[in-house]
């Protein structure tokens, strides 16, 4: 039961990490469709 | 199983899903009154869900070439056609120049989201829940009618080593984050339906708002553990005819008999490879939707398919229908998993005496293990010289 526990927490901090991990990479769906560089003219 | 009758049964069901095929041919209609433009019969037929050939506009794009120039009384536009212009972008046929940037935004108009939405609340929830509450009843009729599997003659009181400590890590690991995905991916489809109107709006915002976001992040736990398992199981899990002979006898869940198995029986085997190959299916799809329009698949794939099968799948998909294909087909394969898993928990738990020890400490009584996979357990003896508890 204690590598089920260690599992379950394991998903957890894996699912913690992932955002910081893909921002690493700039994969962050957050950022699709907008832009900085937006020109008006 | 059949596999060739399996892959035809999928595809059919995803041929009536995406394609209409059944949807009759509207009538011919005469435009002449209304100068080509449409007419209340086009409206009306697709009202019924008649198949209206949109040749008429599609194709009706005008030429802006011939227009009159933006230098006469006509404004910045001259002479061009604003019927035509639109109906240009809603054809996909207008080069689209916007300040928006990103891979959707040269598609300013697609009407597949209404179909979208109407298919995901309707067909989807209808079926995938219906197919979750009848596991459920299936499983509990079953129940009562076979009863629990138990050891003949009783525990032996004498254990064997069923899995290693890195074989339940990695089927726990696949198992939590299932169970949270599937938990977290029914919010999200039938909150809007089920539980806005008992919690509100408020409070399912925030429950939704957190599903998302662990739906979204345990996903590459869930993949790390359908990797994980693979790679440890799948030498065990290559079908042989030792399988045949156990599906013949049903896995004895009736006859009460104990056919012969390796590690895994075929019951086993054909779990892990619904796992593993419904697993790769909703990962794929999952991983499109969670990069938006960064990974289309189903334009390639309807392409592979139409050429192997000769079917009719669309294959000019915008950016917002490869969401939308992903979305539905992500809801599917979730619930064809979720059936099956429900199944696995049952028999990995309250129907078999002694079968959820082989994942709680991994160590199982060798009577049970002798009953159930017999040639495993004398591989096992054969190693260790012969008896003696692990």
């Amino acid at each position: 039961m204690k590598v089920m526990a260690a599992a379950f927490v394991a998903a957890l901090i894996i699912a913690f990490c992932a955002p910081v991990v893909l921002n690493q990479f700039e994969w962050s769906s957050a950022e699709q469709g907008s832009s900085t560089s937006v020109r008006l003219d | 199983m059949n596999m060739k009758l399996l892959g035809a049964t999928v595809l059919t069901l995803a041929t009536l899903l995406f394609n209409p095929v059944w949807a009759e041919d509207a009538p011919a209609v005469d435009r002449t009154a209304t100068g080509g433009a449409q007419t209340l019969e086009d409206i009306m037929a697709r009202q019924e869900k008649l198949k209206v050939d949109e040749s008429f506009r599609s194709e009706n794009l005008g030429n802006p070439g011939s227009a009159a120039a933006i230098t006469e009384q006509l404004g910045t536009r001259g002479g061009v056609s604003d019927a035509d212009t639109w109906r240009g972008i809603r054809y996909n046929e207008s080069d689209i120049k916007t300040q928006a940037r990103g891979p959707a935004a040269d598609v300013l108009i697609q009407d597949g989201g209404m179909p979208w939405y109407k298919l995901r609340q309707g067909p989807i929830i209808t079926y995938g829940g219906g197919a979750l509450l009848g596991i459920i009843i299936l499983l509990v009729v079953f129940y009562f009618v076979r009863g629990k599997i138990m050891i003949d003659g009783g525990p032996s009181g004498n254990k064997i080593e069923r899995f290693k400590a890195i074989e339940r890590f990695g089927h726990w690991l696949l198992a939590g984050s299932f169970i949270a995905l599937a938990l977290t991916g029914l919010l999200t489809l039938m909150g809007r339906s089920f539980l806005i109107p008992v919690i509100g709006h408020e409070a399912y915002s925030t429950l939704a708002v957190g599903s998302k976001w662990l739906h979204n992040n345990v996903a590459w736990a869930f993949m790390l553990g359908l990797v994980m398992t693979f790679c440890m199981w799948v030498a065990h899990n290559i079908p042989n005819k030792l399988d045949w002979q156990w599906i013949k006898a049903g896995g004895g869940i009736f006859s009460k008999s104990h056919p012969s198995s390796k590690k895994f029986n075929a019951g086993q085997k054909i779990i892990f490879w619904t796992v593993m190959v419904l697993g790769v299916s909703v990962s794929l799809s999952g991983l499109s939707l969670l990069f938006p329009f960064e990974m289309p698949m189903f334009a390639g794939t309807f392409s592979t398919l139409n050429g192997i099968l000769g079917t009719d799948f669309p294959t000019a998909l915008t950016p917002h229908e490869e969401m939308q294909y992903a979305n539905i087909w992500h809801s599917i394969v979730a619930f064809a998993m979720m059936v099956a898993i429900i199944a696995h928990i049952y028999i990995g738990s309250v129907g078999m005496e002694g079968a959820f020890d082989a994942m709680g400490n991994g160590q199982v009584d060798r009577e049970w293990a002798r009953q159930h996979h017999d040639l495993w357990v004398e591989e096992v003896e054969a190693k260790q010289g012969k008896g003696g508890s692990t």
